[in-house]
């Protein structure tokens, strides 16, 4: 699957604090969430965030809470991938498991200025920038990760699981 | 070649009889921890699977504690949606207010964390029972469906980071400064995906409470879970508590650890996290006296027994200051009414501090004790992230108890030996 969009970009220890603040978290509605989304980052995030847009974060991209609500609101934002050099465990394992596609890439974190147009080709991993036609390589996911993407998530993958063994 | 005591755990739990660093497994899970704003997110997906039991009512426990008692309308119908799940599938470990606490305070506490034990929890210090031996982790709200419905979860095996803590305590220096120097030292990321191991003669020394405060903020290194080996002091803390039997497990002599980092604890002082990181840390003596407006003791980290005997002992007879507010949070009812029969809370009080019952509010700026634009507070929490406490343009300050306690009397960050 290619995916195609503009680039926010963000620095290094993007928390999920900043992603998605506690004070909207007595809501559990995607699209409320949405429309909060990177606010204590990037006040403008939630209305300039356009379908299929990318964004591009630093080292240790989703650090702090374990609140999925932080991969969810950047999904209902209609971002279609993020891109990071290393992701915090739990955002890493939150987003596998809700189906938001993450790509390792410390070359494309490095090389691809905010704002830039790219394109992404899941299958393959290439990051390629429209604007100057250079590609990156992101890192594979391991084959069982692959597995649950390829479920549609883990809720999927479970259900299937759990109905088996019944 | 030996196994670590994360591999042990693991193994444990699955079909394998070794599992090394790196292996992916799908493991049984002993406990499932959901709180007031992650668990409406798992029961909207415990609900696609179409089961129509948990796995275990007696192993699944859920505790409303960051937005209760209830902040307003939107956080009260979370919190009814919880209760009437918990009610639905008969759980045995719902806390309601009244009864509750801080999660990760009471867990231990109710016997629920045990050695040898895999907990989840959808919340990321879920890592504090790594002090009982368990490897417990925090994940999200889809996990946490998945081992409700399942009972099972998967794991990939982390690499093992081993700290050794040797040397001499100084005064006023507590389990919380020896993680935040640990953090400053190794960085957020430090031990990302990582089990790290606490070990060491100065680990051993220290009480079964400022274990769980370094465990606690395993996770603000990036870390998985961060364990200590089980031995006479958790055994003495689980005596009447354990709710289950249980098997410790211990890192083999010749385990394979990624690395070993050593501490002369003899060097470190009270520790304060500057903003915005944890990792920001520097010595207390170095903190040149930022004026604060708001001290907040308690939370996961440090609301414990030890933590408001620490603190009181810097209040008693000392007053808060007259420009910061200081608020006092136990981790759970036990705890307050300990703090109560101890006379705790009347030196609180007599010092002018604001006791409130246990809730999660404060630490993440979610209600009781917000700041405003360009305020500064110094909070024996666990993270100091742009607009945790209330405004982005606020500033936290993370230390333990005593310079918490001490900074509220003078008004900007203090050593307690500026006050006692």
């Amino acid at each position: 699957m290619k995916l195609k969009g503009k680039v926010f970009k963000y620095g290094d220890n993007v928390d999920t604090d900043v992603i998605i603040p506690a004070r909207y978290l007595n809501s559990s509605d995607p699209k409320e969430l949405a429309k909060y989304c990177m606010k204590d980052i990037d006040e403008n995030f939630a209305t300039e965030v356009e379908d299929g847009d990318i964004i591009i974060g630093g080292r240790n991209f989703g650090s702090g809470s374990s609140r999925e609500h932080a991969p969810i609101s950047i999904k209902a934002a209609g971002v279609s991938c993020v891109i990071a050099e290393s992701f915090a465990r739990i955002f890493y394992r939150n987003s596998i498991n809700i189906g938001l596609p993450i790509l390792i890439s410390k070359e494309a974190v490095e090389n691809i200025d905010a704002a830039s147009k790219i394109e992404v080709d899941l299958d393959s991993g290439q990051i390629k920038d429209l604007d100057n036609d250079k590609t990156y390589q992101a890192e594979p996911f391991p084959e069982f990760m692959q597995e649950i993407i390829k479920a549609g998530g883990l809720i999927e993958k479970v259900k299937k699981e759990v109905n088996k063994n019944a | 070649m030996g196994m670590t005591m994360v591999e042990k755990i693991i193994a444990a739990h699955t079909e394998f009889d070794q599992v090394k660093a790196g292996q992916i497994v799908n493991a049984k899970v002993d406990m499932v921890l959901g709180n007031d704003v992650t668990t409406p997110v798992a029961i909207k997906e415990f609900n696609k699977i179409g089961v129509d039991k948990v796995y275990d009512k007696d192993r699944v426990a859920i505790v409303p504690d960051h937005f209760t008692p209830n902040k307003d309308i939107k956080s009260a119908e979370h919190a009814k949606m919880i209760r009437k799940f918990a009610k639905k599938y008969e759980i045995t470990n719902y806390f309601e207010i009244g009864q509750m606490g801080i999660e990760h305070c009471l867990l231990p506490e109710k016997g629920l964390a045990l050695p040898g034990e895999i907990i989840v929890g959808a919340d990321s210090h879920t890592c504090t029972y790594g002090a009982l031996g368990a490897l417990a982790t925090g994940v999200g709200s889809t996990d946490i469906a998945a081992a409700m419905a399942s009972g099972y979860l998967w794991f990939r095996v982390p690499e093992t980071i081993k700290f050794v803590y040797k040397g001499e305590l100084k005064p006023w220096v507590s389990g919380k400064d020896l993680i935040l120097h640990t953090i400053g030292d190794i960085g957020v990321d430090g031990a990302l995906y990582k089990a790290m191991e606490f070990t060491g003669e100065v680990i051993e020394q220290l009480s079964m409470d400022g274990r769980m405060t370094m465990s606690n903020m395993a996770i603000e290194a990036g870390g998985k879970c961060g364990l200590i080996a089980s031995d006479d002091k958790t055994e003495a803390y689980l005596k009447d508590r354990a709710s289950r039997e249980y098997t410790a497990y211990y890192s083999d002599e010749d385990a394979n650890y990624e690395r070993v980092i050593e501490y002369d604890v003899s060097k470190i002082e009270p520790q304060i996290a500057f903003p915005h990181l944890p990792e920001n840390t520097r010595s207390v003596s170095e903190s040149s006296h930022v004026k604060i407006d708001q001290s907040v003791i308690g939370s996961c980290t440090n609301g414990r027994i030890e933590d408001l005997r620490i603190a009181a002992e810097v209040f008693k007879g000392n007053k808060v200051h007259s420009d910061v507010r200081c608020i006092i949070f136990p981790g759970t009812q036990e705890i307050y009414k300990q703090a109560v029969q101890e006379g705790l809370v009347e030196i609180f009080i007599d010092a002018g501090v604001a006791f409130s019952t246990p809730t999660c509010g404060p630490c993440l700026g979610g209600h009781m004790g917000i700041l405003a634009k360009g305020e500064k507070a110094i909070a024996t929490t666990n993270r100091n992230f742009v607009g945790r406490m209330g405004h982005p343009e606020s500033e936290v300050y993370l230390s333990n108890p005593a310079v918490a306690a001490a900074s509220a009397i003078k008004g900007y960050i203090a050593h307690p030996e500026e006050v006692l």
